[in-house]
């Protein structure tokens, strides 16, 4: 679908002795790659996600969908009518029928219906060959998944939407669902609405970014430009970090490293077996960039980038400072996130103009 | 000594019955169910205590009042009298529609439970696969509701085929037409012939334990909702 996503929500409710909750967001979506929405539980992410698709009312909504209007002041088009796809936290499976009759159910009401090809490759694509015939109850947490997400994208929508569909699963199934959520995203050629509050699933996933806390929008853009921000109220933590588009330009067997062109530089990083000229990204932890005024080769870290300090930022712990660098090329920059202590920031007199070098000591390949 | 010809009458006059009730029963008490199962008006609570009512009213009080708006004087009576169907009472549908009444809790409980164990889940992911509110409850809403069903023509069947006190008030005793079961043991008791109470009594006995018996059983197998008169 091409066209932006115009969404502008308000609502409000009172609940007990709580404070209540009240949405109130205003934000254009790209119409196209997978958008995160992040934030912590209760910060209204899943509010925004089913009042885009229907399923709540928003005291006041204008919803706009590449040129059509899904609700304003005077229309409300109900969740049946909306071309969209949704999976839901947990397995929302029709539990009196198979994993086929779940699928048919979607095929059957898909305008326009599906192609045979299509459907086939769907269930190809997210494995359920052998899955066909058991119900939901016969079914792991992840085969579920699977099942509900190939459902969603056989009713043919043109918007998928997806509330934490890994947060009822654990560790293990996640690995096992991921592949075939980056499969998803190279598949199909459908804009993703993708809800979390797992820093780890948004950077591997996402291309755009929403923060969103408390009910209202903090942060909006490409998820690189979005992560790289020390202003965000966002609290990372330990996760605090940046994720980088590169393409691996060599793989060493000898060492099993692989040579990875970001915008400004290089790193070499673990093989992680991707062939030479693929596009990869690339994933850094604040924590484990460290600074140096010189470039030293006695070191053990093998990335070391000349950067700039660009700002410097308050972190949550009050022993430490997070500090952006860009790394720059001839024609292109990056920016990266380190974080330090304040007691090695004030020895190192490092300040927003000073150049430095970046010691990267490990950055994983995320997908 | 087994069943006289008037036994057999009796017992093929009640399945007659409770088998009527309980289709029509599960015609209007579906919709009634669904909507205590989903609204959120105020008048839900009074609904709800409406239907309820024959589980704690005598079923002459209930008899009493249905005589009363059946008659050739009630309301009702008076309306039936003008279409030329005559008055109700002393007749098979006059039981037919106070059995109705008098069972309408056990068919709407069941169902209305199955229908709120079921949550609102179902239905919103049915409502994004393009399903429209009568795809909705017909594809969704009813099959996964299917357990409630069983256990409310179940109760529905074995509480009609128990009726006595509002069939007496509004029915009478007459051969083929209102004597049921429960009457014609009456009858015999009445007339002190115990043998012959004893052989319907027994075979009643018999029939309302495989009842729940059947019902208890295929609620364990079917544990996943909650559901259910007996249960509750």
């Amino acid at each position: 679908m091409s066209g932006d996503i115009d969404a502008r929500f308000q609502l409000a409710w009172v609940e007990g002795e709580d404070d209540g909750f009240s949405l109130d967001i205003d934000v254009r979506i790209p119409g196209r790659g997978i958008t995160a929405i992040f934030g912590p539980s209760g910060s209204g992410k899943t509010t925004l996600l089913r009042c885009i698709a229907g399923l709540q009312r928003a005291d006041r909504g204008h919803l706009r969908v590449g040129g059509e209007t899904w609700q304003d002041r005077r229309h409300f088009l109900p969740a049946h009518r909306r071309p969209l796809g949704y999976v839901f936290q947990e397995s929302s499976l029709f539990a009196h029928l198979t994993a086929r009759g779940n699928l048919d159910y979607a095929i059957r009401r898909a305008r326009p219906a599906p192609a045979r090809e299509q459907a086939e490759r769907v269930v190809a694509l997210m494995g359920l060959a052998p899955l066909l015939d058991r119900r939901p109850q016969q079914l792991s947490g992840g085969e579920r998944q699977r099942v509900a997400i190939a459902r969603a994208l056989l009713v043919s929508p043109q918007l998928l939407l997806m509330d934490e569909p890994l947060a009822s699963l654990d560790a293990a199934r996640k690995q096992e669902i991921m592949p075939f959520l980056e499969r998803l995203r190279s598949g199909f050629d459908l804009p993703i609405l993708y809800v979390s509050h797992s820093v780890d699933e948004v950077a591997r996933l996402a291309d755009h970014l929403l923060v969103l806390e408390r009910g209202r929008l903090v942060a909006s853009g490409p998820l690189s430009q979005v992560l790289g921000r020390l202003d965000l109220p966002l609290r990372l933590g330990e996760d605090t970090g940046v994720v980088l588009d590169g393409r691996v330009l060599e793989r060493d067997a000898h060492w099993g490293l692989a040579r990875v062109a970001f915008d400004g530089g290089e790193l070499w990083l673990r093989d992680s077996g991707d062939t030479v000229g693929q596009g990869i990204r690339v994933r850094i932890l604040a924590r484990d960039v460290s600074l140096a005024l010189e470039s030293h080769s006695d070191t053990s870290i093998l990335n070391r980038l000349p950067a700039t300090v660009v700002e410097m930022a308050d972190d949550a712990d009050r022993a430490m400072l997070l500090v952006r660098l860009r790394i720059a090329g001839k024609e292109r920059e990056s920016d990266v996130v380190a974080r330090l202590t304040r007691r090695s920031v004030d020895h190192l007199r490092i300040a927003p103009g000073k150049s430095v070098w970046a010691q990267v000591k490990s950055a994983a390949i995320v997908k | 000594m087994g069943f006289s010809e008037a036994d057999w009458q009796a017992i093929w006059l009640t399945l007659r019955l409770a088998s009527t009730v309980t289709v029509l029963l599960l015609l209007i008490g579906t919709p009634i169910a669904w909507w205590l199962a989903t609204t959120v008006s105020r008048w839900k609570g009074p609904l709800a205590a409406l239907v309820a009512l024959p589980l704690v009213l005598p079923p002459s009080v209930l008899g009493f009042y249905l005589l009363l708006l059946m008659g050739p004087s009630g309301p009702v009576g008076k309306l039936t009298g003008a279409l030329g169907l005559g008055t109700l009472p002393f007749t098979f549908w006059g039981l037919v529609i106070a059995s109705i009444f008098y069972s309408m809790p056990f068919v709407v409980q069941p169902i209305q439970n199955a229908m709120e164990s079921m949550g609102r889940r179902p239905l919103e992911a049915a409502a994004t696969l393009r399903a429209g509110p009568w795809d909705r409850f017909f594809t969704v809403v009813l099959p996964l509701s299917k357990p409630g069903f069983v256990s409310a023509a179940i109760l529905g069947f074995a509480h009609t085929v128990g009726e006595f006190g509002v069939i007496l008030m509004i029915g009478g005793n007459i051969p083929g037409e209102t004597r049921v079961v429960s009457v014609q043991i009456y009858d015999y008791v009445e007339n002190t012939e115990y043998a012959r109470a004893h052989w319907l009594a027994g075979s009643m006995l018999l029939f309302s334990f495989a009842v729940l018996l059947s019902v208890h059983l295929f609620r364990q197998r079917d544990a996943r909702s909650a559901i259910g008169v007996l249960g509750r």
